[in-house]
C-alpha cells in the first residue's frame, strides 16, 4: 500500500522475465535521473563536503575538518533548538495520531454524512502549512486574541500565549495536532481493509465495543499506525513555516520556538555560515535516520501483520 | 433478589439498550459536528473578521457580521510596495510551472518503473522511495549555491526547474501505484497493433491515468501555493515575492492594529487552496489514502 511497505517488500521480488530494454527504460527515467544527480545527490555530497569547511559564499570554502561538529557540541542555542524540536515531535505526533485514530474509528462506524465529516476534518491538513494560518494563529493566541476573548466570556483572564515562553511552543503543538486529518484518512483506508467477519465472530462471542477495538481493530491496524508514526515524525522534525511566521522569524520568545530548522535557516541564510548550516543539515538527517531506523527496529515487537 | 425485581432490572436494561441504539447515531453526530465546528471556528472567524471594522476584531469572538465592510480588502490589497495582484500573478507562474513539470517528468519516470524492464530498476526504485523521505535541508545550501552561480536567484527557475526533473518523488510513487492497476493486456494489445513503448505511454497509459494526473495537479497546486521555505530562500526582491512572502512581510511591516487587512489578504491567499480542495477532494483523499502523502 505505502511507500514504506514497498521499501520493505522490495527484496526478493522476482522480475517478470520480460525482455529487457535498457535504452527505453533509461530514456523515460532520464528527467528523474538528471534531477537525482543534479538536484539531490550532487548537492548532498557538496553539503557533506561543506560541513567540513568554513564558507560564507564570498570567499572560497576553507577546510576546517571537524570544527563545525565540535562547535555544535558546545553551541547552547543548538542544544536548546534540539530540545524544542524533540519536545514538539514527542508531544504533537502522539496526540495528533491518537485523535486521528479516534475520529477514524468513529467515522468508520457507518455514520451518515461520513464523506462530509472526513472532508471537513481533512481540510486543516491542507491549510495548516500556509502563512495565512500561521498569521491566524498569532492572533488567536495573542493577548487580545480570539482564545482570550472566549475565555473572558467564562470569566477566565488569559495571557499572551505566544509572547509567553512557557506556552509559545504549545500553540505550535496545537497547530500540528489540528492537522490530524491526513493521518485520519490513512487510518480510515486501513479500517476498510479489516474483514467484517472478524467483528461478526467477536459479536457472537459477546465482545463489547472496547474489547473489539483492542482485540481486533488495533492489532490489525498496527501497520498503519506504524506507517503514520514514521511519516509524521519525519514531517514534524522538518517543521518550519509555522514557527517562523508565529515568532516573526526569531524563534522567540527567548528561543522557545527555535526549531532546529529555524536555527539552520538562521545560520545559513541569515549569517551565511554555510559550512555550519551544512553540518547541521547532516546532523538533522542522522537524527531522522536514527529515529526511522529505531521505529523499524521496534516495529518487530508491536506491528502485527495478518498474513 | 426476588424474581420480580430481577425481571424489572432486565426490563429496564432492555429499554435502556433500545434507547441507546436509537440515540447513538444522534450522539455521534453531535460529537462530530461539534468537533468540526471547534476545528474550523478560527478559520470562519478570520473570514468574518476580515469583513469587520478593525477595532471589532479585538472585541467580538462571535461570527455574525453586523456591519459589513470591504475596506480591509481595499487597504490590504495596496498595503505593500506592489498591489496584491502582482503577488498573485507571481505565485500563479510558479504554480503553473511546477504543475507542468511534475506532470511531464513524474509520469515518464512512473511509466518506466511500472511497465518497462531494465537493469538496475529495483535499485533506482529503492532510491526513489528513499528520496521521498529526504529532508530538503540536507540539499538546500548547495542547491542555493548552485542556483546563485547560475544567476537564478530572484527568478522562478530554482522553484520550477527541479520539478521538471521529477524531484517530487511522491508523485512518481503515486503514479507507479496507479499504473500498476491498469491491466497489462491493454499494453499487449497495443504492442501487437504495432505501438512502440513511447506510443503505448502516450496513447494507452496517459489517457487512463487521468485520475492520478489530477491528484498530482491538485497536490502540486496546493503545496506550491503554500510553500514558504524555498520561496523565502530564492526570492528576496519584493517585486518577485509570491503570496506567502507578501503575507509574511505584511506581518513584519505592519503593527497588530491592522489585523483586519492582514486577515483580508490571508483570506485571499486561502481562496485558491479552498477552491482546489472543493474541486478535488475526491482525488485528494484517494491520493492520501494510497500513498500517505500530506
Amino acid at each position: 500500500m505505502s511507500a514504506l511497505g514497498e521499501l520493505g517488500s522490495l527484496r526478493g521480488k522476482k522480475g517478470l522475465g520480460q525482455k529487457k530494454d535498457n535504452l527505453a527504460g533509461y530514456l523515460f527515467l532520464a528527467p528523474w535521473l538528471l534531477g537525482l544527480f543534479l538536484i539531490t545527490i550532487g548537492p548532498m555530497l557538496a553539503s557533506l563536503y561543506l560541513s567540513f569547511t568554513d564558507y560564507n559564499l564570498i570567499q572560497a570554502p576553507k577546510w576546517i575538518g571537524l570544527e563545525n561538529f565540535t562547535r555544535m557540541l558546545s553551541d547552547q542555542r543548538l542544544h536548546n533548538s534540539l530540545r524544542v524540536t524533540f519536545t514538539y515531535v514527542f508531544v504533537s505526533v502522539p496526540l495528533q495520531l491518537m485523535i486521528a485514530l479516534l475520529l477514524a474509528v468513529v467515522l468508520d462506524r457507518g455514520v451518515r454524512g461520513m464523506a462530509f465529516y472526513r472532508s471537513i476534518f481533512y481540510l486543516p491538513s491542507l491549510l495548516g502549512s500556509s502563512v495565512a494560518i500561521a498569521i491566524l494563529w498569532r492572533q488567536v493566541f495573542g493577548t487580545t486574541g480570539l482564545l482570550n476573548q472566549v475565555l473572558d466570556i467564562v470569566g477566565i483572564h488569559g495571557k499572551g500565549w505566544i509572547s509567553d515562553p512557557s506556552t509559545a511552543l504549545g500553540t505550535l503543538v496545537v497547530l500540528n495536532v489540528w492537522t490530524f486529518g491526513s493521518p485520519m484518512v490513512i487510518f480510515l483506508a486501513g479500517l476498510r481493509q479489516i474483514p467484517a467477519m472478524y467483528y461478526e465472530a467477536a459479536a457472537v462471542d459477546g465482545a463489547g465495543t472496547l474489547r473489539r477495538f483492542f482485540s481486533i481493530t488495533l492489532p490489525l491496524l498496527t501497520p498503519i499506525v506504524f506507517f503514520n508514526l514514521v511519516l509524521q515524525i519525519i514531517h514534524a522534525f522538518q517543521s518550519f513555516t509555522q514557527a517562523f511566521v508565529v515568532s516573526g522569524g526569531s524563534g522567540g520568545p527567548s528561543d522557545s520556538t527555535m526549531f532546529f530548522t529555524l536555527y539552520l535557516y538562521d545560520k545559513g541564510f541569515g549569517n551565511f555560515d554555510m559550512g555550519y548550516a551544512s553540518a547541521m543539515a547532516w546532523f538533522l538527517l542522522v537524527i531522522i535516520g536514527v529515529f526511522t531506523a529505531a521505529n523499524f527496529f521496534a516495529s518487530k515487537y508491536w506491528v502485527f501483520y495478518d498474513d | 433478589m426476588t424474581t420480580e425485581t430481577l425481571s424489572r432490572t432486565v426490563a429496564t436494561r432492555r429499554t435502556w439498550g433500545i434507547t441507546w441504539t436509537r440515540i447513538r447515531p444522534l450522539v455521534i453526530h453531535v460529537v462530530l459536528a461539534g468537533s468540526a465546528l471547534v476545528m474550523l471556528y478560527p478559520v470562519i472567524w478570520m473570514v468574518v473578521s476580515s469583513l469587520r471594522p478593525g477595532n471589532e476584531i479585538f472585541r467580538d469572538p462571535g461570527i455574525l457580521v453586523k456591519d459589513l465592510r470591504i475596506e480591509n480588502y481595499r487597504v490590504g490589497w495596496n498595503a505593500l510596495t506592489e498591489p496584491f495582484t502582482r503577488y498573485l500573478l507571481n505565485s500563479a507562474l510558479v504554480v503553473l510551472g511546477s504543475i507542468l513539470g511534475n506532470l511531464v517528468s513524474c509520469s515518464m519516470a512512473a511509466y518506466a518503473f511500472a511497465r518497462l524492464e531494465f537493469s538496475g530498476k529495483k535499485f533506482w526504485f529503492a532510491i526513489m522511495l528513499l528520496s521521498i523521505m529526504l529532508p530538503i535541508h540536507v540539499v538546500i545550501v548547495p542547491q542555493y549555491i548552485l542556483f546563485s552561480h547560475l544567476g537564478w536567484i530572484n527568478t522562478v527557475l530554482p522553484l520550477i526547474v527541479p520539478k521538471l526533473l521529477a524531484t517530487d518523488a511522491f508523485f512518481v510513487f503515486l503514479m507507479v501505484q496507479f499504473i500498476r492497476g491498469i491491466p497489462r493486456e491493454l499494453d499487449e494489445a497495443a504492442r501487437i497493433d504495432g505501438c512502440g513503448k513511447a506510443s503505448i505511454f502516450l496513447r494507452i497509459i496517459l489517457p487512463l491515468m487521468v485520475p492520478a494526473l489530477a491528484t498530482t495537479t491538485i497536490f502540486t497546486f496546493i503545496w506550491t501555493w503554500n510553500d514558504f521555505f524555498s520561496q523565502l530562500i530564492y526570492l528576496t526582491d519584493p517585486h518577485k515575492y509570491t503570496v506567502p512572502l507578501a503575507l509574511r512581510s505584511f506581518v513584519d511591516a505592519t503593527s497588530s492594529s491592522s489585523w483586519g487587512s492582514m486577515f483580508a489578504m490571508s483570506v485571499v491567499s486561502l481562496v485558491p487552496v479552498f477552491l482546489a480542495f472543493l474541486l478535488g477532494q475526491r482525488f485528494l483523499i484517494k491520493g492520501i489514502a494510497t500513498t500517505g502523502i500530506k
